[in-house]
C-alpha cells in the first residue's frame, strides 16, 4: 500500500493540490474534476506506469446533484497495482476524451454515450454504438423501463465514419469498391459487420459495426436478484461459461468479503481450465474451419464434446451449466468425476497432439496465418489487448500469476508467450495454454481438498433441500434468503479474472438491496476488436478472416 | 442389356426385379424434399455454438440428411434460427429470409428464438415469429442436440405429409411487430 502512498504524494506535489483518495473494497479511488481529467491521466501515463485502461464504466445516480459518475479503471503491468478514477458529471456536461491518451477509451466512450447520453469533448465519433441508430432514450439510466423495445425499420446503411476526424472519405473517385461483410455472414462467426473499402484485393479501410447481439445485460442485471443473474452470465462468452460464471461470484464474494472453501475453489479452478481448453479448441478449431481445414474443426470438436459430457456429469446441461453460486458451488460432484476428468486429461494431451499435427507445420495453414495482423507490445497495451492476444506479441502478463486467485499460486503451470503478436503467434500460444491447462487440472485434481463445496452462512447461501424439507430451522432460512435476498453491504468492487481471451473484470456496485445497482462487465475482446479496422489496413480480404479467427472475437461478450 | 419381362399379374410388388414402381407424385416430390433439406444456420448466439454440435461429429445431421450446410439463403431451404435476435438484427433476418426460394420452412431454435427467452429486454425481438414465420418450435436453452434433431424430423414429418401451413400462407411482413 506504500505505492498508493508515494503516488498521493508526487500527485500533490506535481499538481500542487490536495487530492481526494478513497479506500473501498480494496480498490484505490482517485476523485477528480473533470477539467483536471485530461492532465492527470496523461501524467498517470507517463510517470507512473499506469500504461493500461482498463474499462470506462458509468453509473447513474438519478438522486445526486451531480447524477453521473464515471469510473476510469487503471492498471500498471509494472507496478501490478490497479486505480480507480472517477469524476461526477451532470446530463448537460461534457467530459474531455481520453481516447487521444488511451485509444482504447474510444469504444467505451461510446458506449457511455449510448447508455447514459454522456457526452465526450472532442470524440470524433459520439454515435450510438450498442442500441441500434433509431433507438430513443438512454436504456441504462434508472428511469428506462428494462422491458421497453423500440423496433428498427431498416438496417445502417454502408458507412466509413470512423476516421479520427469523424468524417467519411469521398470514396467515388478514388475507384473504391465498398465491400459489406455480415452482420449474417459464416466466417464472422456470428453477428459481426465489416464494411470495406476494397482497393482491388485490398483493404483500403475498414469499419465495424457491432451489437447486433445486444442482449441488454447489464440491464438485466440490475433487474434481477443476485443468485439469478448468474445465468445470464453463461451466456456472455458462450464458449468458456464457466469462466464468467466464477469471475461474476468471485466478484459479489469479495464485495460481501468471504472466502470460499478449499474444495470450491478446487472446482472453480477445475471448470475454468476446462472452460480454457473448451474455448481454445473452438478459437483453433473455427479458425482453421474458416480456411478450409474442416479436419481440423472435427478433430477439436470430438474433445469438446467430451468436455460437454463432463459438465453435463456434474450439473445436467452442456454448454449454459451455472455451476456456481455465491459463495461456492451448486453441488457435490459426481462420485468418481475427479476420476473421469483425469481420464480426459490423458486423451486430451492426444487430442493436442492431433492438432499440433494437422495444423502447426502445414504449410497453408503457416502462410495464411503468418504476418497477418502483427501488433506489438506497446500498440497492443495501448489498445487495451489482453490474454492470448497480448501474451503473442511477447508481454508475459497472465491474471493468474500475477495477482494469482483460488490457489493457482501454489499451481506449477508456465504461461507461454509469442514473439512477433501475428495470427500464427496467437495460435501456438493458444495451443500451448491447453498443454498448460491440462497440467492445472491434472495437479488439481490428484489431491482435491475434503470438505463443503459452499460456505453455510444462512444470509448468503440457500441450505440444502434436505434441510429445508427435515427441519424448521432450515425451512425459514431459506425463506428468509428467498424473500429478502442475497444482501451485499452498501459499496463497490472491480473484480478480474484471467479468461481465455482475456482479462474479464467485472464492476459492482451495491446499493445494500438484494439486486446490483450496476454491474459492468470488461469483455476481454471489446477492447481488441476495437482494434480490428487499423490492424487489417492494406492487408487482403482473406486476411480479415484469418485475424478474425485469430483474435476469437465472440459476439456474445463483445455486445452483451 | 436384356429387355426385362415385366409382369402385370398382381405379384408385381413382390417382383423385386422390376425397374418400376407406382406412386403420386406430390409423394415423390415430398419424399425428395424431406430427405435433401439444406439447411442454412442462421446462428446468432449461444444456440449458434450448440447448433455446431449438431452438426459436428457425435450428433451428426447428415444421418437425417440435413447436412448440406448453405450460409447462402439462396440455396436452402430450411432456416434454422440458432440463438437470441435483437432489434438490430431483426431487419436483417427478415432480409434473408425473403431471398430464400420456396418451399422454405424455418425452425426457432431455443427460447430466444422462439419468445425472447429469458431476456425481455429493451433490445431483444420478443421470438423470431414476429418477423417471420415459424413451423417448429425447439425449447430448450440451449435446447440439446437431439432435440434440434427431432425438430429436423418434426419438419421432415411436415413434408411427408403435405401439411397446410396457414401461418405461412397468410403471413403479412410486419403485421405482427
Ligand atoms: S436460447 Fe439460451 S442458449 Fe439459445 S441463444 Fe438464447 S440464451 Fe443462448
Amino acid at each position: 500500500m506504500s505505492s498508493i502512498k508515494q503516488l498521493k504524494q508526487d500527485l500533490n506535489q506535481r499538481f500542487k493540490k490536495e487530492f481526494v483518495f478513497n479506500q473501498i473494497c480494496h480498490s484505490h479511488i482517485l476523485e477528480l474534476e473533470t477539467g483536471e481529467l485530461t492532465s492527470v491521466l496523461q501524467y498517470l501515463k507517463k510517470y507512473q506506469s499506469f500504461d493500461f485502461l482498463m474499462c470506462v464504466t458509468g453509473v447513474h445516480y438519478p438522486e445526486r446533484e451531480k447524477e453521473f459518475e464515471v469510473c476510469y479503471e487503471l492498471f500498471s503491468v509494472k507496478k501490478i497495482s490497479r486505480l480507480r478514477i472517477k469524476v461526477f458529471v451532470k446530463e448537460e456536461e461534457v467530459i474531455p476524451t481520453a481516447q487521444f491518451i488511451y485509444p482504447t477509451a474510444d469504444w467505451f466512450e461510446r458506449e457511455i454515450y449510448d447508455m447514459y447520453g454522456l457526452k465526450f469533448k472532442d470524440h470524433p465519433n459520439m454515435k450510438r454504438i450498442l442500441t441500434h441508430h433509431q433507438f430513443k432514450g438512454y436504456p441504462l439510466r434508472k428511469d428506462y423501463p428494462a422491458d421497453l423495445q423500440q423496433h428498427l425499420s431498416e438496417s445502417l446503411e454502408f458507412s466509413m465514419d470512423n476516421e479520427p476526424d469523424g468524417k467519411a472519405p469521398d470514396f467515388k473517385d478514388k475507384d473504391l469498391i465498398p465491400l459489406n461483410i455480415g452482420p449474417s455472414h459464416p466466417a464472422t462467426h456470428g453477428t459481426l459487420r465489416i464494411m470495406a473499402l476494397m482497393d482491388g484485393e485490398k483493404i483500403y479501410r475498414a469499419n465495424v459495426e457491432i451489437g447486433y447481439l445486444h442482449r441488454c445485460f447489464e440491464k438485466m442485471a440490475e433487474v434481477h436478484p443476485y443468485n439469478q443473474v448468474i445465468p445470464y452470465t453463461d451466456r456472455l462468452n458462450y464458449c468458456s461459461s464457466p469462466m464468467n460464471n466464477v469471475g461474476y461470484c468471485k466478484t459479489v464474494e469479495e464485495l460481501l468479503d468471504v472466502e470460499i472453501p478449499p474444495k470450491a475453489q478446487a472446482m472453480r479452478i477445475i471448470l475454468c481450465e476446462l472452460s480454457r481448453i473448451i474455448d481454445h479448441i473452438v478459437c483453433i478449431g473455427a479458425a482453421a474451419f474458416d480456411l478450409g481445414a474442416l479436419t481440423g474443426f472435427f478433430q477439436a470438436f470430438t474433445y469438446r464434446e467430451k468436455v460437454y459430457t463432463l459438465f453435463e456429469k456434474l450439473c445436467g446441461a452442456r454448454l449454459t451449466v451455472s455451476m456456481t453460486r455465491v459463495g461456492g458451488m451448486a453441488n457435490e460432484p459426481p462420485k468418481n468425476w475427479f476420476k473421469d476428468i483425469l481420464q480426459f486429461c490423458k486423451e486430451m494431451k492426444g487430442g493436442i497432439k492431433d492438432i499440433d499435427t494437422l495444423l502447426t507445420y502445414n504449410k497453408i495453414w503457416m502462410q495464411r496465418n503468418q504476418k497477418v495482423g502483427v501488433i506489438d507490445t506497446e500498440q497492443a497495451i495501448s489498445w487495451g489487448y489482453t490474454g492470448p492476444c497480448l501474451r503473442s506479441t511477447g508481454l508475459n502478463l497472465d491474471l493468474r500469476k500475477v495477482e494469482p486467485y483460488y490457489g493457482y499460486e501454489s499451481l506449477d503451470f508456465e504461461i507461454p508467450v509469442g514473439t512477433t503478436g501475428d495470427a500464427y503467434d496467437r495460435y501456438l500460444v493458444r495451443l500451448e495454454e491447453m498443454r498448460q491447462s491440462v497440467k492445472i487440472i491434472e495437479q488439481v485434481c490428484k489431491n482435491v481438498p475434503a470438505g463443503d463445496y459452499t460456505i453455510r452462512d444462512k444470509d448468503i447461501v440457500l441450505p440444502e433441500k434436505k434441510e429445508v424439507y427435515g427441519n424448521i430451522e432450515g425451512l425459514m432460512n431459506h425463506f428468509m434468503l428467498v424473500i429478502h435476498g442475497l444482501r451485499p453491504p452498501k459499496g463497490e468492487c472491480y473484480s478480474a479474472t484471467e479468461a481465455a481471451n482475456g482479462e474479464l473484470g467485472f464492476y459492482l456496485v451495491s446499493d445494500g438491496g438484494p439486486k446490483p445497482y450496476r454491474l459492468k462487465v470488461r469483455p476481454p475482446c471489446f477492447p481488441i476488436y476495437q482494434s480490428f479496422p487499423h490492424c487489417i489496413q492494406g492487408f487482403l480480404t482473406s486476411d480479415a478472416i484469418t485475424l478474425l479467427g485469430s483474435m476469437n472475437i465472440i459476439a456474445g461478450e463483445l455486445d452483451r | 442389356m436384356e429387355e426385362k419381362k415385366i409382369s402385370l399379374s398382381n405379384d408385381k410388388f413382390q417382383n423385386l426385379e422390376s425397374p418400376f414402381f407406382t406412386s403420386r407424385m406430390d409423394r415423390i416430390v415430398a419424399w425428395s424434399r424431406r430427405n435433401s433439406l439444406w439447411p442454412m444456420t442462421y446462428g446468432t448466439a449461444c444456440c449458434g455454438i450448440e447448433i455446431m454440435s449438431v452438426l459436428g461429429p457425435r450428433y451428426d445431421l447428415a444421418r437425417f440428411g440435413a447436412e448440406v450446410v448453405r450460409f447462402s439463403p439462396r440455396q436452402s431451404d430450411l432456416m434454422i434460427v440458432a440463438g437470441t435476435i435483437t432489434e438490430k438484427m431483426a431487419p436483417i433476418i427478415s432480409r434473408v429470409y425473403e431471398q430464400m426460394i420456396e418451399p422454405k420452412y424455418v425452425i426457432a431454435m431455443g427460447a430466444c428464438a422462439s419468445s425472447g427467452g429469458f431476456y425481455r429486454a429493451y433490445h431483444v425481438l420478443q421470438g423470431v415469429d414476429k418477423v417471420i414465420p415459424v413451423d417448429v418450435y425447439v425449447p430448450g436453452c440451449p435446447p440439446t442436440p437431439e432435440a434440434v434433431i427431432d425438430g429436423v424430423m418434426a419438419i421432415q414429418k411436415m413434408i411427408t405429409e403435405n401439411r397446410p401451413r396457414p401461418y405461412k400462407d397468410q403471413w403479412k411482413p410486419g403485421a405482427y411487430r
